[in-house]
């Protein structure tokens, strides 16, 4: 099982994270700082797994993101990495070519991208089309839900004026 | 506009807060932020409660406390329209975690969404509850979720399968509901679906053995057929990775397989095929084919295989040993460690290429293969394995070298066939890495060493060698003070030279000029300087000439601000100017330490270093029956104080020294032999030279506490003499009480009679006096006559001196002795005794034990 997914940038700023295990608040910044102090100083060559707290951290950087997903002891840390690819992939399909800036000012929808890939800590979709199209969905769902509010409004004011 | 709206919009908060150059910039842009949230959240602001949770979660990502948010998602969540409930439920997700109480109030809110008209509602609920529900959430929406395993719509079933998953894991007791539905998800079509449906099936079985059986029983074929269908499917382009379709499903349903077919043969059977299929089939070249590859090998490892599949397997492991990308080797050590369960052989053949990973650049991989090799180590291959460790020990990095040097240790330990090769081998780890060496090990090597007179002469001649090069490590420092105490004659003399020793001559100064360097090094610590305190008291009884030199020495620390140095060198001084009829005495070569103990202790207390196949302590006569360490050793009899002692449980029993419980707590060892004659008391207690009775000495305690000891006799002989007069000895005997209990044959054989009378003192009656009388049934006179006895440890046992050391024959005369006992149970538990007596009979020696079982009750 997938325990947490964070996303570090190069100067230690965290851009997501996400806990299918109990953390507390505390305990989350504790993790959040020795995994990035474990993880950021690793050189290049090195292979992608770093073993911490008798867990196995599979890591992969994508220009200047470090994504982290930590794994049981157990698990397949290859497959791992596959998911991470899936996930980055699926978010470059989304924002069109995606930087860390997108992940920044739309943290929200990058949310709810991980919400459609991973639940509970395993993979939900293996298929980018179908998380594509049931992003899409939901955001024309969206999309209506806050034209209809504008157009209500507007009538109101109109209305009240 | 609502004028209590904050007017920011998420975009240009998160600008504001990215253009801060400092963090106190950073901080009041975001208590501004959160102020006016706040205002909102308490006007009840509807319109921009979204936007202000969404600032809240940015808020805190970056950290800062967001708890007055809460409330808020709950809010949004209970609101009707979509884009609210899906921001609410991922604050819900963000801001709390299970174990927080407000959880609960989202439960009613949840159900409600579960029942939703709209999918994708219902999509959001699962996936909350999927992510953070706590086990009483789960109770109560189990039923709801178990519902929703079987609507039409697969994107909500493949969530419910995911949902059901953290409701097993949370309450594992929901199991069996929910094994029939999951079951039957095996049969679908969407790769989604089926991919959750196998998972849930997993965690199915590691929740519950009825459902491992169940599955076991209903899916297997299912199992291989969706395996073998997604094989051989052809291209499709919404699945594919890398030339494979749908690698996901690949692995999820080998890891299901491993744990159907784990230890049963049917099923594992059943698998064969399907698994070399996919074992020949799929290439290597891409991580996703290595991945499918990865969990191939372990499922071939984990279920009931043929041994042409696991050859299979460990092929494939050989070729990712020896790929050159990182992450393939690593995970080729990770599997090998499990594959050396399965076939020794097979991973031996690949030795040498795992010896190359612990030089390896990355510590990860370092770190595995060390394991690896650890595992690996047998008696053939010992020595060319530990020469290749202590090689690269020398060029390791820092943190690594003490992983390396444990292990090597143990290594060392466990396998060494020889006492030479093995002495060596410490020898060199001590030169390389003398820092990183733990206690036990070098206290180990010590024990070695005296129980090895013929290799002494080397051991303190090649440390003689070794310290003049590497004497920056500390416990090579402290085994070359030692041996040169104990054995510095050899050293001198050349004493037991081995063929391939090169000749050397060291004269006396030499040797104390190396102890000498020991005490004056900055880095040495005080456990070193004691110690090298204590040898060079050792060095100048055994180099008289020397004396003076070390005196000046040894009062250079007269002033010393450690205690302990500054009452040694003192003391030392006192015995070396004044008392030096007493000076050879006092530090005699110490006895050879009882090995098997000391191992039996060391694998008691702590396991680090030593395997879990050693026994444990060896309390019968079988010396070292499954130890593995250097045999040929003269093993001291099989201590049958050992026994004698075993009343209770294996701690030091009561002190049984007559009239020398001072004195056997100053030697710190469990000197048992009590005085028997009482001319030479000086001599008796502090001859822990002596060679008879194996002495059972706490081992750890015995190189510090007697090294230190030895030293703390500080008086002459007669005040000795002063303390043990000084004892309440309890000479009046019973004659002037009444004996109010009748007495016993305590033991009785052959040769030896041994009565007990007993008096007691009438206010004391947990006091007893014991009067002892020993008769000798035999024609022959013993000599030697000594007397032990040992107590369980709420009873304390005083033992006056015997009347004499000698029993005529045929019960011409008896020995008399009086035994003082106190129960600290007395009323509730009974006296017992053992008794151990050994004497000479025409100069042998000859030993009788025995228990006194039959004491008179109420004692």
């Amino acid at each position: 099982m997938i325990h947490f997914v964070i996303l570090i940038s190069r100067q230690g700023k965290v851009r997501l994270t996400k806990w299918y295990s109990p953390y507390s608040q505390k305990e989350r910044t504790k993790v959040i700082r020795e995994l990035s102090g474990m993880i950021l100083t690793r050189g290049p060559k090195l292979c992608n797994f770093v073993e911490w707290k008798g867990y196995k951290v599979v890591y992969r950087r994508y220009a200047s993101l470090y994504f982290c997903m930590c794994i049981d002891a157990d698990d397949n840390e290859l497959e791992i990495l596959e998911i991470i690819h899936h996930f980055v992939e699926i978010l470059d399909r989304y924002f069109g070519s995606v930087c860390e800036l997108d992940l920044i000012f739309n943290f929200h929808k990058a949310y709810y991208i991980l919400d459609e890939i991973l639940i509970a800590g395993e993979l939900q979709e293996s298929s980018k089309k179908t998380v594509a199209r049931l992003i899409a969905a939901q955001d024309s769902l969206v999309e209506t839900a806050k034209e209809q509010a504008s157009s209500i409004s507007n009538m109101i004011a109109q209305a009240t004026k | 506009m609502n004028p209590f709206s904050s007017g920011t919009r998420l975009r240009d908060m998160i600008r504001a807060i990215r253009a801060c150059k400092t963090a106190a910039e950073e901080r009041a842009v975001v208590r501004k932020e959160c102020a006016a949230i706040r205002a909102a959240i308490s006007e009840n602001d509807q319109d921009y409660r979204h936007r202000n949770l969404a600032k809240l979660m940015f808020i805190h990502m970056l950290g800062y406390p967001t708890h007055f948010g809460q409330m808020e998602c709950l809010k949004l969540i209970a609101s009707a329209g979509f884009p609210e409930k899906r921001i609410g439920y991922l604050g819900l997700m963000l801001l709390l975690d299970e174990r927080q109480e407000v959880l609960m109030l989202v439960t009613n809110s949840l159900k409600q969404d579960l029942n939703h008209s709209n999918q994708y509602i219902v999509g959001l609920a699962l996936c909350a509850l999927g992510n953070i529900c706590s086990a009483e959430m789960a109770r109560d929406l189990a039923p709801e979720v178990e519902r929703l395993l079987q609507t039409r719509d697969p994107n909500i079933r493949k969530k419910a399968a995911l949902c059901s998953i953290r409701i097993i894991r949370k309450v594992p007791d929901l199991a069996e509901n929910f094994m029939g539905p999951a079951a039957s998800l095996l049969k679908e079509k969407h790769h989604g679906v089926l991919i959750a449906g196998v998972q849930l099936c997993t965690d199915l079985c590691k929740a519950s053995t009825d459902a491992l059986e169940y599955l076991r029983k209903n899916c297997t074929e299912g199992l291989v057929r969706i395996l073998r269908d997604v094989s051989n499917s052809p291209y499709a382009p919404e699945y594919d990775i890398a030339g494979i379709t749908d690698p996901f499903l690949h692995i999820r349903a080998l890891r299901l397989m491993r744990m159907l077919g784990q230890g049963d043969a049917d099923s594992s059977e059943y698998m064969n095929d399907i698994l070399a299929q996919v074992a020949t089939k799929t290439e290597s070249n891409k991580n996703a084919g290595n991945a499918i590859l990865y969990e191939c090998v372990e499922t071939i490892m984990g279920i009931e295989a043929t041994s042409g599949l696991r050859v299979l397997a460990i092929n494939i492991l050989g070729r990712f040993l020896s790929n050159r990308d990182n992450n393939i080797r690593y995970v080729a050590l990770n599997m090998l460690m499990k594959a050396v369960t399965v076939d020794f052989q097979a991973v031996q053949r690949h030795r040498t290429t795992i010896l190359e990973c612990v030089k390896d650049s990355d510590a990860s991989i370092r770190k595995r293969a060390l394991e690896l090799v650890f595992l690996l180590v047998n008696d053939n291959n010992v020595k060319s394995l530990t020469k290749e460790l202590i090689d690269y020990l020398e060029v390791s990095d820092q943190d690594f070298k003490g992983d390396l040097t444990a292990k090597i240790c143990s290594i060392v330990e466990k396998f060494s066939q020889e006492k030479l090769w093995y002495i060596d081998q410490m020898f060199k780890v001590l030169s390389l890495a003398g820092n990183y060496v733990k206690d036990d090990v070098w206290h180990a090597l010590i024990v070695m060493i005296s129980n090895a007179p013929d290799l002494q002469g080397y051991s303190v001649r090649s440390l003689y060698k070794a310290f003049q090069t590497s004497n920056e490590q500390e416990s090579l420092v402290r085994v070359t003070v030692w041996c040169i105490g104990e054995y510095g004659e050899m050293l001198v003399n050349n004493v037991g030279v081995l063929e391939m020793e090169e000749p050397m001559t060291v004269t006396e100064s030499d040797a104390v000029d190396v102890v000498e360097v020991a005490l004056k090094r900055h880095s040495s610590d005080i456990k070193t300087r004691a110690m090298s305190l204590v040898a060079l008291l050792k060095i100048s009884s055994r180099f008289p000439p020397t004396s003076e030199r070390i005196r000046e020495i040894v009062m250079q620390h007269k002033e010393n601000v450690e205690l302990e140095l500054q009452q040694r060198s003192i003391e030392f001084n006192s015995i070396i100017q004044r008392h030096q009829n007493i000076k050879s005495s006092l530090v005699e070569r110490m006895p050879v330490l009882d090995e098997s103990t000391y191992i039996g202790k060391r694998v008691g207390s702590s396991q680090a270093t030593l395997p879990a196949d050693k026994s444990s302590r060896p309390t019968s006569g079988s010396p070292g029956a499954s130890l593995k360490l250097p045999n040929g050793v003269a093993k001291p009899p099989p201590a049958p104080l050992v026994d004698l002692l075993d009343l209770s449980s294996d701690d030091v029993p009561a002190p049984t020294s007559s009239a020398t419980d001072f004195l056997h707590d100053l030697l710190g060892g469990d000197l048992m032999s009590p005085s028997s004659s009482g001319t030479d008391i000086l001599m008796d207690l502090l001859s822990i030279g002596s060679p008879s009775a194996p002495t059972d000495v706490s081992i750890r305690n015995t190189i510090s506490s007697n090294q230190g000891n030895a030293g703390e006799p500080k008086t002459a002989p007669a005040s000795v003499m002063d303390l043990l007069d000084g004892l309440p000895s309890n000479s009046s005997l019973p004659g002037d009480k009444n004996p109010i209990y009748p007495s016993i044959t305590a033991f009785e054989s052959s040769t030896l009679k041994v009565t007990f009378s007993f008096t007691k003192q009438p206010g004391k009656p947990q006091n007893t006096m014991i009067q002892a009388t020993f008769t000798n049934l035999s024609s022959n006179t013993y000599t030697d006559f000594i007397f032990q006895a040992a107590v369980p440890k709420f009873i304390q046992l005083r033992l006056d001196p015997a009347s004499s050391s000698t029993l005529p024959a045929s019960g011409n005369g008896t020995i008399t002795q009086m035994l003082s006992v106190t129960n600290s149970q007395h009323g509730q538990k009974a006296l017992a005794m053992r008794l151990r007596i050994v004497y000479k009979v025409n100069d042998q020696d000859k030993m009788e034990q025995g228990q006194i079982n039959n004491f008179p009750p109420g004692l």
